[in-house]
């Protein structure tokens, strides 16, 4: 069975654009405003949206997520409280949702008892960003047991062995990671990193996505001819941030989001 | 608590943990981004290589004798002993090492591991400071460019640690997340490595972190331990009958409980307390936390309901920080090792006693082990002997200890009860 995720990045393709993955923190910047980003990022038709779950220790994450994290915390999101409102919002969410959160808050929820309540919350696909290959043995199984996507990192540092082992189990898409950073770094879109992302196609029939630092339309363009789809984050995020107040934020947001999706077409 | 051979429990578990997958039981793993992870392997694959390598070993041993001062004294506390009335208590004196405390171990064993594979640009957390001297002081050594990531609130409360990395040449970034003291600045190291791992080496302080670094950090500080062993064999001419030593994140301990594993002899590490285990606000770890991931590894830590890791709090800041090593968590689960906790209060207490009547300034961070004496030694007979691992000296504290004292007014009194938490003959007035 093809999953929900992989659908849309083969409906992207086949109106030879990348697809548009979008990232915004749950219960950020407060309960109401993230709903309705969520339906704003739907409205303007993102293929994927990632919802993040904020961590008190995000350790791949630069300055902005980190910020968003906080604000969250501080408006008593968590993992628990994330999911409860992605079950009641979903049904009006077109876009399958892939939840990116550190292991621990699962761990502490139960691995079993996070892929039935993920499950019952609609979501497609979870990125773990500190659970690589070799930890993430159960974490398969539940997954594949509920039917959940398990979408794995591949860096630039990734080795050609370890990139097999990513490649295989990766379901959904795969996440390369643009550069050695945290999240929000300033991306260059190079030659070599076009050159990685053709070769990690050529390794997989699974979508490559291409997240990290991009954060306008030019390097969207860029990425676009090659990758299967981008994501964005912090740029986001960042928009919501410098906004005056929650109106402003989710204009910003579906304003940009209207510039990336213009800049997605192959050529 | 009388003989201690009644209190040790006999284990014939297997302890030359870590497996290959870098778990001590269930404890321990590699929880870090994909990034990191190449660099991780890389660095197994170098250390398994060199640490029976000749020459690796050669000039490892070198500069700990001629260059850090080892072996470090093992000195019978004979004042201390006849105070609390029981055992004689002998010190493990890390203190005496160049740049003050056991950190130098570990940071000269991993710089050059470093230069091995060819890093030419050193990072380090550091809560105390001390750690983040020694790692100045061993990249100055080396000729290595370094970076220290020191909590803002770490910064003010250590503040001559902080001049110190600075003359050694190393460039202080304050970190102002969260607690902003060590788990931050372990935080800030982390995301450095992630972005610079190309040319940078990752010089964790403690026996955390993701595989392989608690096998390292282990593997360099078991010096105190391996002399420590001979040298009670020597002066004392038995081994000890209990090894104590304090736990931060828990390297100067299993450092020194590795020699004695296989040993009857009773480990007692003892964490920090804070304002006390039920306020919530202590750096207790074993004592009052949970299984969970932090900073790469799966280890006792503490943590809300939902996961979020929950500030530590500890007047030492070498201590303060919400999780200890994997390989402790499994000597708890197999009770190898027993775990308690004292306050700041008791700490300071320990740390006045042990400048005003053996004439030695310890760290706070040592100070724990020092004050948790108090609680048994005297039960014990003068046959027994108790090792002490003092880890650090003190000269960083003086001044947060004066002021500590300032504002409680902690005063010596009661000195026939010694299950009062109060300290005396040495106490606060005394000393001011
Ligand atoms: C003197 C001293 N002792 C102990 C510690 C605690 O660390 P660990 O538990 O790793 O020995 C520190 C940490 O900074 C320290 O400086």
């Amino acid at each position: 069975m093809t999953s929900k995720i992989t659908s849309q990045f083969e409906k992207a393709a086949m109106q030879n654009r990348a697809a548009y993955v979008p990232f915004i923190m749950g219960g950020f910047p407060n309960d109401d405003t993230f709903i309705r980003l969520l339906k704003a990022l739907d409205d303007c038709s993102a293929d994927v949206i990632e919802v993040g779950v904020p961590f008190s220790d995000p350790l791949a994450d630069g300055p902005t997520i980190q910020k968003a994290g906080k604000i969250a915390l501080d408006n008593g999101s968590s993992l628990r409280k994330i999911l409860g409102t992605l079950g009641e919002v979903s049904v009006d969410i077109h876009a399958p949702i892939v939840l990116m959160t550190y292991w621990n808050p699962i761990l502490r929820m139960g691995v079993d008892e996070f892929g039935d309540k993920a499950k019952a919350a609609n979501i497609s696909g979870v990125i773990i960003p500190d659970l690589p290959p070799e930890e993430a043995g159960y974490w398969i199984k539940v997954a594949r047991a509920h039917e959940i996507d398990t979408i794995f990192m591949v860096a630039p540092t990734t080795t050609p062995k370890r990139l097999e082992t990513i490649v295989n189990l990766s379901k959904g898409f795969v996440y390369l990671v643009s550069m050695t950073g945290v999240t929000g770094s300033a991306l260059v879109v190079s030659d070599a990193l076009l050159k990685t992302v053709a070769n990690l196609k050529r390794l997989t029939s699974v979508p490559v996505a291409v997240g990290f630092g991009v954060s306008n339309p030019e390097q969207v363009a860029a990425l676009s001819n090659v990758a299967d789809g981008v994501i964005v984050g912090s740029a986001l995020i960042k928009k919501c941030l410098e906004a005056d107040d929650d109106v402003s934020a989710i204009d910003a947001v579906s304003s940009l989001s209207r510039g990336i999706i213009g800049a997605l077409g192959r050529n | 608590m009388t003989k201690s051979g009644t209190l040790y429990k006999e284990q014939k578990q297997q302890v030359s943990a870590p497996d290959q997958n870098g778990y001590f039981g269930r404890f321990g793993g590699r929880f870090v981004p994909e990034t990191l992870m190449p660099a991780l392997e890389k660095l197994s694959e170098t250390y398994n290589r060199v640490k029976n390598d000749p020459p690796f070993a050669t000039e490892l041993k070198d500069l700990l004798k001629d260059y850090a001062g080892r072996e470090t004294p093992l000195y019978y506390a004979r004042r201390l002993s006849e105070k609390l009335g029981g055992a004689r208590i002998f010190l493990k004196r890390e203190d005496l090492t160049h740049t003050g405390a056991h950190k130098i171990n570990n940071a000269l064993g991993q710089v050059l591991l470093a230069a091995r594979m060819g890093k030419t640009r050193i990072i380090a957390e550091t809560g105390a400071g001390q750690h983040g001297v020694a790692t100045a002081t061993a990249a100055a050594l080396m000729g290595l460019e370094c970076v220290v990531y020191m909590g803002s609130l770490d910064i003010v409360r250590q503040a001559l640690n902080v001049t110190r990395m600075k003359m050694l040449g190393a460039q202080v970034v304050p970190v102002n997340d969260g607690s902003c003291s060590l788990k931050d600045a372990v935080n800030a190291a982390i995301r450095d490595w992630v972005t610079n791992v190309a040319n940078t080496h990752y010089i964790i302080g403690s026996v955390i972190g993701p595989h392989p670094y608690p096998m390292i950090v282990r593997d360099f500080q078991c010096v105190i331990g391996k002399e420590a062993r001979k040298q009670m064999l020597e002066q004392a001419k038995k081994l000890p009958d209990v090894a104590i030593a304090c736990v931060g994140a828990g390297s100067n301990a299993i450092g020194l409980f590795h020699a004695f594993l296989g040993d009857p002899v009773r480990l007692i590490g003892v964490e920090a307390a804070g304002y006390g285990l039920d306020t919530g606000r202590h750096a207790a770890s074993l004592c009052a936390g949970s299984p969970g991931v932090l900073h790469g590894a799966l280890l006792y830590l503490l943590q809300d309901e939902n996961g979020q890791i929950t500030e530590a709090h500890s007047i030492a800041a070498g201590l303060d920080y919400p999780g200890v090593g994997p390989e402790h968590g499994m000597l708890k689960d197999i009770e190898r090792v027993t775990y308690v906790a004292v306050t700041d209060q008791e700490a300071v207490q320990g740390f006045m006693e042990l400048a005003g009547i053996e004439g030695i300034i310890p760290a706070l961070e040592s100070a724990h082990a020092i004050a948790y004496l108090k609680k048994f030694a005297g039960t014990m007979s003068k046959d027994d002997t108790i090792l002490v691992c003092l880890s650090g000296r003190g000269d960083k504290d003086v001044a947060q200890v004066a002021e500590y004292l300032d504002s409680k007014s902690v005063s010596g009194s009661d000195e026939n009860d010694s299950k009062s938490a109060n300290y005396s003959s040495t106490s606060a007035e005394n000393q001011k």
